[in-house]
């Protein structure tokens, strides 16, 4: 629970965190170095400096940093946390569902823990996607275009195989599709990262949450056409939040852009942990005021009813958390009270 | 000491000409984001030039489109030395190294990894960006300047050439802005208004509040990126820490080139 300076208690929901393990241990290869150290990059180049962690607490992070820094001393009420399994890159995985079903057994009302597949598995996928719903009854994936995967670097949101499992998760209730689109890297040609794809999927999937991690930031304006159309997309905050420190102005053009064309019921927030902690990011969003020429170029405010929403209640709304009961059971977890 | 001239103006002429090289994708100069790690004229005057981007991960086709600048930087240089471009902590650095050591054309070493990509359309791509973000920075700083839109979208090639901007970015885009607009319109009059649309259409002065909002969202993405690579690169190479902006001419005499200088917190 996010107190804030005027005494009223926000609900948080972070849409996006991780519990990886990028240790050198775990690097299968170069490539698991160098993925890594980016994510280092992108924490040492926009955290605010008292924020830093070392780089050997940033490869590999206790479950006891985590629930800390998200809960304890972070505000989340509720964390969304996000597979990603980049198996060409990391002997165990970087950041599996097991691993994280694991934690989230410690701290059953803290997580929602979000599977991942590869389309490019074909039959082998639509069994897994069966695995992941009887074994954790997941309500949300996260897709990761760019992932590896023997020979190809990369796919599509629209190719058919990811079409088949779409199917299937449309079937079996797990609705809620996370998409990481965000700065161009590889692959090559294809660049796995366009938004386009998202477009297609959406309008054919209806019955599915599409929520676009970093609101495929550097394509907003792509990104903003498409869920203008479609009812079904989303935009996630992480990466982008953070500028609200190095870049504040730039966070207010980012931000009035989304407001705009997306409006307030359909931008989530994602500290994106553990890149960065969620306390400080939410505790400047809550201080912030999209500059005065910004806002009135394009007519929208970033008011205090508005922040609640991105900060929890748009996500409540899609992953169904009653957040009254949420509020109850959290009320009388061992956890929270120690922590206070 | 004569010599230690010549070699001063060549460096010198070097980084002027590298500086003329943007990185593609955020229009910016490769020397101003510190990617040129080390250009270096030898006592036979000769041209080593060290390359890094800000991630293994980044995108080959776009170190292709700034290499081939730097290649065509140097074949302009006043001296025509032989060169060597080395690319470094790239995923296709060795690829991309061998391939240049062997004397390959850029093309043909890319074409394997670029696979289909036509690498003709993402340089008018990229020149569309850079032709919409600097004119945003020219239309914004015309109007901060107090101009209405009529007198700003009615202004032909004198009399934006007579425009002064206080430092900032209206200033820097001016001769940038101009440069893109004869490279799009070659033929173009002077009398003929300055702002037009990449298409070649002019501007109502109705539509310009509308015109504007969607060359922010060019501007948004590009600085984006922008921001990002220069985060990363600081970051991951600050041991080395990269050269800012051209050496000075003293640099060159006491051999001091590159210069590196602390990043200024």
């Amino acid at each position: 629970m996010y107190r804030t300076p005027e005494g009223k208690d926000i609900f948080i929901v972070d849409g996006h965190t991780h519990f990886w393990d990028g240790s050198p241990e775990n690097q299968k290869n170069i490539h698991g170095k160098q993925f890594i150290e980016c994510f280092y990059a992108y924490h040492t180049g926009l955290s605010p400096k008292e924020q830093l962690w070392e780089k050997s607490k940033f490869e590999k992070y206790s479950a006891d940093d985590l629930y800390r820094d998200l809960f304890i001393d972070g505000p989340d009420d509720v964390a969304i946390v996000q597979s990603t399994y980049l198996k060409d890159f990391y002997k165990n995985g970087f950041n599996t569902i097991e691993r994280n079903a694991e934690v989230a057994k410690r701290y059953p009302e803290r997580f929602i823990v979000n599977g991942a597949f590869d389309p490019r598995d074909g039959e082998k996928a639509l069994e897994y996607i069966h695995f992941l719903k009887e074994t954790y009854n997941v309500k949300g994936v996260k897709m990761y275009t760019a992932e590896w995967n023997g020979a190809s670097k990369g796919w599509k949101l629209t190719d058919p195989d990811a079409y088949k499992c779409f199917e299937l998760c449309d079937r079996l209730g797990i609705r809620n599709i996370h998409v990481h689109k965000g700065p161009t890297i590889l692959p090559l040609s294809k660049d796995a990262f366009d938004v386009h794809d998202v477009d297609h999927a959406a309008t054919d999937f209806q019955g599915l949450n599409w929520i676009i991690e970093h609101c495929g930031l550097p394509r907003l304006d792509d990104f903003c056409w498409i869920a203008t159309q479609e009812t079904n997309v989303y935009g996630g905050l992480a990466v982008a939040l953070p500028f609200i420190h190095a870049r504040p102005r730039y966070f207010g053009e980012v931000i009035a852009e989304l407001l705009f064309w997306l409006g307030p019921e359909k931008i989530l927030f994602g500290s994106d942990y553990a890149i960065w902690t969620p306390r400080w990011l939410v505790e400047k969003f809550w201080a912030y005021q999209i500059p005065q020429d910004i806002a009135a170029e394009r007519g929208v405010q970033l008011t205090d009813e508005i922040k609640e929403k991105i900060l929890g209640l748009n996500a409540a709304r899609l992953y169904n958390i009653d957040i009254e009961a949420k509020k109850k059971a959290l009320a009388s977890s061992p956890f929270s009270i120690a922590a206070e | 000491m004569a010599t230690a001239t010549v070699s001063g103006d060549r460096q010198k002429e070097l980084w002027r000409r590298l500086g003329e090289v943007n990185d593609p994708e955020l229009d910016e100069p490769i020397t101003e984001m510190g990617f040129v790690e080390r250009g270096e004229v030898k006592g036979d005057g000769s041209v080593e030039i060290d390359f890094r981007l800000p991630t293994y991960w980044c995108s080959p086709n776009f170190a292709f489109l700034m290499l081939d600048g730097v290649r065509k930087a140097l074949d302009q240089l006043s001296w025509s030395p032989a060169y060597r471009v080395k690319l470094h902590d790239h995923m296709f650095a060795e690829e991309v190294n061998r391939g240049m050591e062997a004397g390959k054309a850029f093309g043909d070493i890319f074409a394997v990894l670029a696979e289909d990509q036509d690498l003709g359309a993402l340089r008018e791509t990229f020149a569309m960006k850079a032709f919409k973000r600097r004119q945003e920075a020219l239309l914004r700083g015309l109007k901060a300047h107090g101009l209405t839109d009529r007198e700003i979208l009615g202004m032909d090639l004198p009399a934006y050439d007579v425009a002064r901007f206080e430092p900032g970015e209206a200033a820097k885009q001016k001769p940038r802005y101009r440069a893109a607009l004869l490279e799009r319109f070659p033929g173009r009059r002077a009398d003929e208004p300055v702002f037009v649309t990449w298409e070649g259409r002019p501007v109502p002065p109705a539509a310009l509040s509308a015109y504007l909002a969607e060359l922010r969202g060019v501007r948004i993405n590009m600085e984006f990126n922008g921001a990002l690579c220069r985060g990363l690169k600081q970051t991951r190479y600050k041991e080395l820490d990269v050269v800012d902006g051209e050496p000075t001419l003293v640099d060159f005499i006491m051999d001091r080139v590159p210069v590196r200088v602390a990043p200024t917190a």
